[in-house]
């Protein structure tokens, strides 16, 4: 196991695979990222990196038993759709890409 | 860009945030947060509604002038270390205040309160001087 949590051995296997899979999905969103051909391919690329982060920092939060990453989850979920709003906006008055 | 869903989603989501944002200030005292983190989300939550309408709407809905918040800010952060220089303690020593209010419990209110305020104050007036102002371009 990569986590020991101090839970119950069904959820510490949950939490571990949940970190697993995430971590591919980050890496995953990450080659998007910085392959995408066209602009607005990154952009959506850049939301889901967002996305994964805020599932990563809520399974952190069960790992290390620290309520404290759930508010860091709150503040990037609030937030970070911003930038993809601030981009749209961008590319809309830019024309087509 | 006029957009039916965000400007609806603003609505509602800019409540949220501004709440959020004094949440996280007021919960600065002894856990993670305070005046610049509650003061970002703050005016990301202006930034955001500027973004769904337009400008002058989001300066009519600050209702003051940027630039008034940051001086505001300024004296109150610079006031709060007067005042414990008034009570003959050195400057910006936290001095505290503790009292019973009926039907909530015990709050202590120290001097560190109105300064953290006050940066907030001017985190928001800083940040949205740089995004109005940019934005009107």
């Amino acid at each position: 196991m990569i986590f020991d949590t101090g839970l119950s051995s069904a959820m510490e296997i949950t939490v571990n695979v949940m970190m697993i899979v995430l971590t591919v999905a980050l890496l995953m969103a990450f080659f998007r990222l910085v392959k995408g051909p066209t602009l607005p391919d990154r952009v959506v690329a850049l939301d889901l990196v967002a996305a994964i982060a805020v599932a990563i920092f809520a399974v952190y939060a069960v790992v290390v038993d620290q309520p404290v990453f759930i508010d860091a989850a709150i503040v990037l979920a609030l937030i970070i759709f911003l930038g993809t709003v601030a981009f749209a906006r961008y590319t809309e008055r830019r024309g087509r890409p | 860009m006029k957009s039916l869903i965000l400007q609806t989603a603003t609505r509602s989501l800019v409540a949220v945030m501004l709440l959020f944002s004094i949440f996280l200030l007021l919960r600065g005292h002894d856990e993670p947060g305070g005046g610049f983190i509650g003061g970002l989300v703050g005016a990301a939550a202006f930034a955001l509604y500027a973004i769904a309408f337009d400008v002058q709407s989001a300066r009519r809905m600050l209702g003051i002038r940027p630039q008034m918040m940051i001086a505001i800010g300024l004296a109150m952060a610079g006031g709060a270390g007067i005042i414990s220089l008034l009570a003959s303690e050195p400057y910006f020593a936290h001095l505290w205040y503790h009292t019973d209010i009926p039907g909530f419990g015990e709050i202590h209110l120290g001097t560190f309160l109105l300064f953290d305020i006050g940066v907030f104050l001017v985190v928001i007036g800083v940040t949205l001087l740089v995004i109005l102002t940019l934005s009107e371009e």
